[in-house]
């Protein structure tokens, strides 16, 4: 029997009286001709945040996410019930209704067995009481001067903090029973500076799975707090940004945000699986230059993406996606990968017990070419070098994206040369990442802020890159 | 529905009790309890059937003006005891703040009409796989090219919310709302495109037909079929009704009271100027019997009333809650949550009046990305749609950005077309403006 297996049935269980047998009892209830997996999915989640705007402490808020989804599938039928209240008949019921989905008697009996996870990726913790509340409220201000002392121009500072607390257990009728205790927390700091009247924002921010510590430790949170204002006072300064194809250098990190949308959603299981994607049954092809390799990695420590195990009681992996631009695998959860006849890959995420799994991303990023980025900007005659980014967004069936910068220059002669405004970025997945033609040697993750969207349901994603050079991209700017 | 009502006016009216023993000033509660269907047939099989039941409740304390919120999704008494202790522990930290607090006794709504928003569903599971079915079938049967699907999905939901402030103010009132979608893909030699159709209403009898809805979706996937790029270009741009709806939920972000004293608004002091062109008028009816965002009272308990935010092209009103009034020194507009039921008045010319007007230039049916900095109203979005020459569509067209600026595309619109989208809380015809940058090949 596992640690976090005990605190998962002490935090949730216990106090409403319900013990493994139940389990065992309920998983029973979910068998039958014609059933090919069922699961429990208990959660118990406490949430926490702080915001301060106009240098006072403006909300502080809590909230709490307890219960319980109960699914049953049946070849590609899926039949889904939750509850928010943990009572035992409450649960049957919901079981009941979940497994109307199918008609056939109940005919086995179900014993779990804990299954320790390979690793622990990071601690069990609550974060939430790891700084006291006057801690908390210190740190916030010291952010929101540290941003002020910048600059006399910085007019507005919002900082928020943000910690989480979840607990979850997954019972199945395959005899999984896993738990995994993910502690998250995360800083953001948003500035907006005046000069004259022009006016422009900046924002910076991480996170992980750790205390909320991490932000005190090697001075973060004043870093975020002067790389917020960095930004906002390199966009006062920004010229139109060009508009029309041309090549396009991205910055290491969060840039990353390319490949998390032109190739990461396209590889997802389920839209694999229903033929929907751009990438379907394409394994095996080449989809890339040969200089990219990416992979979707759930096991580096601490990352806000990562995961002892994913919502189906899979150990996290490393999953490789792209291999010297051929395209290797596909993300999956457990029905996808029995509908497809592969393995999971771990990838079974869900928002909350009122959600259903689905193949989402951990940390997605790419692997390390051998030019220096310097280098790469030398070879662009005219250009773009962008190297922060806002959100972005795929039509996975066409294989369009969009991604928007925030923080763009000119590249002219092979120089860096004047700030251009932010600009949205579109391209074709596969398409663009033929043209991805140098690929620098400096590796870096995300600061730790990643939420990605899919089917109205948001999880913590990280992302990562070299220096990248796209030989062609257009850029939507309004100056031609 | 009334005795849960019941139940839940109860569970608020304990809740600020228990607030004012912990010593808070004053004090406010929301719950709400949801129950429903939601499914998706995919290739004539059902695929999900959820059954969805959601509770939640929020609460904000002050302690004078001090503030505190916490929220839960689990209402055991338990939980609902830790949800009241933290809020008054978080106003114990937070900073005093002059502007925050309730709103003003005086502006509570003192009426409670029936805006005719409950008509609850009564069908079975298998009588809604059936229409979700007719609805995919539609689509699919359409056209040789619709190769694939993404599915039909039926929703169908019914609530109950509740609000209640220890100003005495207790409102309560239940909702529906249902829908049906359709998404299918097409394929011709290289190309495949996906695309999706809905209908939506609080009223089952009003939603549009399955096999209307399926054979839109197929059209509307069909029609993108090999599209194409653009060269690099001015041009005018109409915005179809649907991605319209988006503009003017840009605007209304722009003259939203929390935006504006943070200064972060392309339109700060733009009372009273103009900023759209003079035939363009914007109104709220936020008690519209049916309206998919009516309501008697806002989030605050504060009564709803008619309002035009703007006049002949005149900004008339910003879009105010309680502290975002008092921040600025003005009066709430009973905005808080929101606005409810806005719309744009409508020009005679219908879509194809529209494209003949324009006559050559740039349809626009999809957006991406979230290119709008509503600090400085640049505009950079990637596009999809058509491109129109003689007043005719001539092709589709995809991988493109437009870019602009909010305030110059505001002032840029020259039509509101008598194409409105019913579908949203804030309706409006397509968009012509002006000129905007197109970024392509």
């Amino acid at each position: 029997m596992s640690d976090l297996i005990q605190i998962a049935q002490q935090t949730i269980l216990a106090p409403v009286g319900l013990a493994e047998q139940d389990l065992d009892r309920m998983l029973g209830e979910l068998t039958g001709s014609g059933i090919d997996a069922a699961d429990l999915y208990f959660q118990s989640s406490r949430l926490e945040s702080w915001v301060l705007e106009d240098g006072i402490i403006k909300e502080g808020a809590h909230n709490i996410e307890q219960g319980a989804g109960i699914r049953v599938i049946s070849g590609e039928k899926t039949g889904f019930a939750y509850s928010d209240e943990l009572q035992l008949p409450t649960l049957q019921e919901a079981a009941r209704t979940a497994r109307a989905i199918i008609r056939s008697g109940a005919d086995q009996s179900v014993r779990v067995a804990g299954t320790p996870m390979p690793r622990q990726l990071y601690a069990p913790i609550n974060p939430l009481p790891t700084l006291s509340e006057v801690e908390k409220v210190d740190l916030l201000r010291q952010v929101d001067q540290e941003a002020r002392k910048q600059d006399p121009r910085v007019k507005e500072v919002i900082v928020s903090l943000v910690g989480a607390h979840d607990v979850v257990l997954v019972a199945a009728i395959d005899g999984t029973l896993s738990a995994d205790v993910r502690p998250l927390v995360r800083l953001n700091v948003h500035v907006i500076a005046e000069q004259g009247s022009r006016r422009e924002q900046g924002s910076s921010g991480g996170g992980a799975r750790e205390s909320l510590d991490y932000f005190r430790d090697q001075d973060r949170a004043l870093d975020y707090a002067r790389e917020a204002v960095r930004q906002a006072l390199v966009n006062l300064e920004a010229v139109d940004a060009p508009a029309g194809s041309m090549p396009v250098v991205l910055g290491p990190g969060w840039p990353g945000v390319l490949l998390h949308e032109a190739v990461g959603h396209g590889l997802e299981g389920d839209f694999n699986r229903k033929g929907t994607s751009a990438f379907s049954g394409r394994i095996g092809e080449q989809v890339a230059a040969s200089c990219c390799t990416v992979v979707d990695d759930g096991t580096m420590p601490g990352r806000r993406g990562s995961l002892n195990m994913d919502d189906e009681g899979t150990p996290s992996q490393n999953t490789v996606l792209i291999e010297n631009g051929i395209l290797k695998g596909y993300m999956q959860d457990k029905h996808n990968a029995r509908l497809m006849k592969v393995d999971t890959t771990g990838n079974g995420r869900r928002e909350s017990y009122a959600h259903l799994p689905m193949p989402r991303m951990t940390n997605t990023y790419m692997l390390p070419g051998e030019y220096p980025p310097e280098e790469i900007i030398t070879t662009v005659e005219r250009g773009l070098y962008a190297v922060n980014f806002g959100g972005g967004q795929v039509d996975i069936t066409s294989g369009r994206f969009v991604f928007s910068a925030s923080e763009a220059y000119l590249i002219e002669k092979g120089k860096v040369t004047k700030p251009v405004k932010g600009a949205t970025l579109i391209g074709n997945g596969p398409e663009s990442m033929t043209r991805v033609s140098m690929v620098g040697n400096d590796l870096k993750l995300d600061a730790g802020v990643g939420v990605c969207g899919k089917e109205g349901q948001s999880v913590p994603v990280g992302v990562g890159q070299p220096t990248l050079k796209l030989d062609e991209l257009i850029v939507g700017g309004t100056e031609q | 529905m009334d005795q849960r009502k019941g139940e839940l006016q109860q569970l608020v009216d304990d809740l600020l009790g228990e607030a004012k023993r912990l010593g808070a000033t004053a004090g406010e509660a929301a719950v709400s309890s949801n129950a429903g269907l939601s499914l998706t047939v995919r290739l004539g099989e059902t695929e999900t059937i959820e059954h969805t039941r959601d509770n939640g409740l929020g609460v904000t304390v002050y302690f004078d003006h001090r503030k505190g919120s916490a929220s839960t999704s689990d209402l055991s008494p338990h939980a609902i005891k830790e949800t009241v202790e933290a809020a008054c522990n978080f106003a114990r930290y937070t900073s005093e703040d002059a502007c925050s607090g309730l709103a003003d006794a005086e502006l509570m709504a003192s009426d409670n009409p029936d805006l005719d928003l409950y008509h609850p569903w009564q069908q079975s599971v298998e009588e809604a796989i059936e229409l979700a079915i007719r609805c995919e079938d539609a689509a699919r049967d359409f056209d040789p090219r619709i190769v694939n699907s993404e599915g039909a999905s039926l929703n169908s939901h019914n609530g109950l919310h509740v609000y209640g402030n220890s100003h005495g103010f207790m409102g309560g009132y239940p909702s529906s709302r249902h829908s049906l979608s359709c998404a299918v893909v097409g394929k011709q030699d290289e190309s495949m495109q996906r695309d999706y159709w809905y209908t939506l209403s609080r009223q089952s009898s009003r939603l549009d037909a399955p096999e209307d809805v399926g054979r839109v979706a197929a059209q509307r996937t069909l029609a993108r079929l090999n599209a194409r790029q653009l060269p690099t270009q001015q041009a005018p741009v109409l915005f179809q009704a649907d991605v319209a709806v988006g503009l003017l939920r840009s605007f209304i972000g722009a003259i939203r009271g929390s935006a504006l004293y943070r200064k972060a608004s392309f339109l700060l002091d733009h009372l009273g100027k103009p900023v759209f062109p003079d035939f363009v008028t914007i109104h709220e009816e936020p008690r519209l019997p049916m309206g998919l965002a009516s309501a008697a009272y806002d989030n605050e308990g504060v009564t709803t009333g008619p309002r035009d935010f703007v006049r002949q092209g005149m900004l008339e009103s910003y879009v105010l809650d309680s502290y975002a009034a008092r921040k600025l020194g003005m009066q709430t507009t009973g905005n808080a949550g929101g606005v409810r039921n806005l719309r744009i008045n409508s020009g005679e010319l219908d879509r194809e009046g529209l494209l003949g007007t324009m006559n050559r230039g740039l349809v626009v049916t999809e957006l991406m990305g979230q290119g709008v900095n509503m600090v400085t109203g640049d505009y950079s979005r990637g596009a999809a749609g058509f491109w129109v020459e003689g007043g005719e569509i001539q092709f589709p067209v995809e991988e493109i950005t437009i870019a602009g600026n909010m305030r110059d595309m505001l002032m840029g619109l020259q039509h509101v077309g008598s194409d409105v989208e019913t579908r949203s809380s804030v309706q409006t015809g397509s968009w012509l403006i002006d000129h905007m940058m197109i970024a392509g090949e």
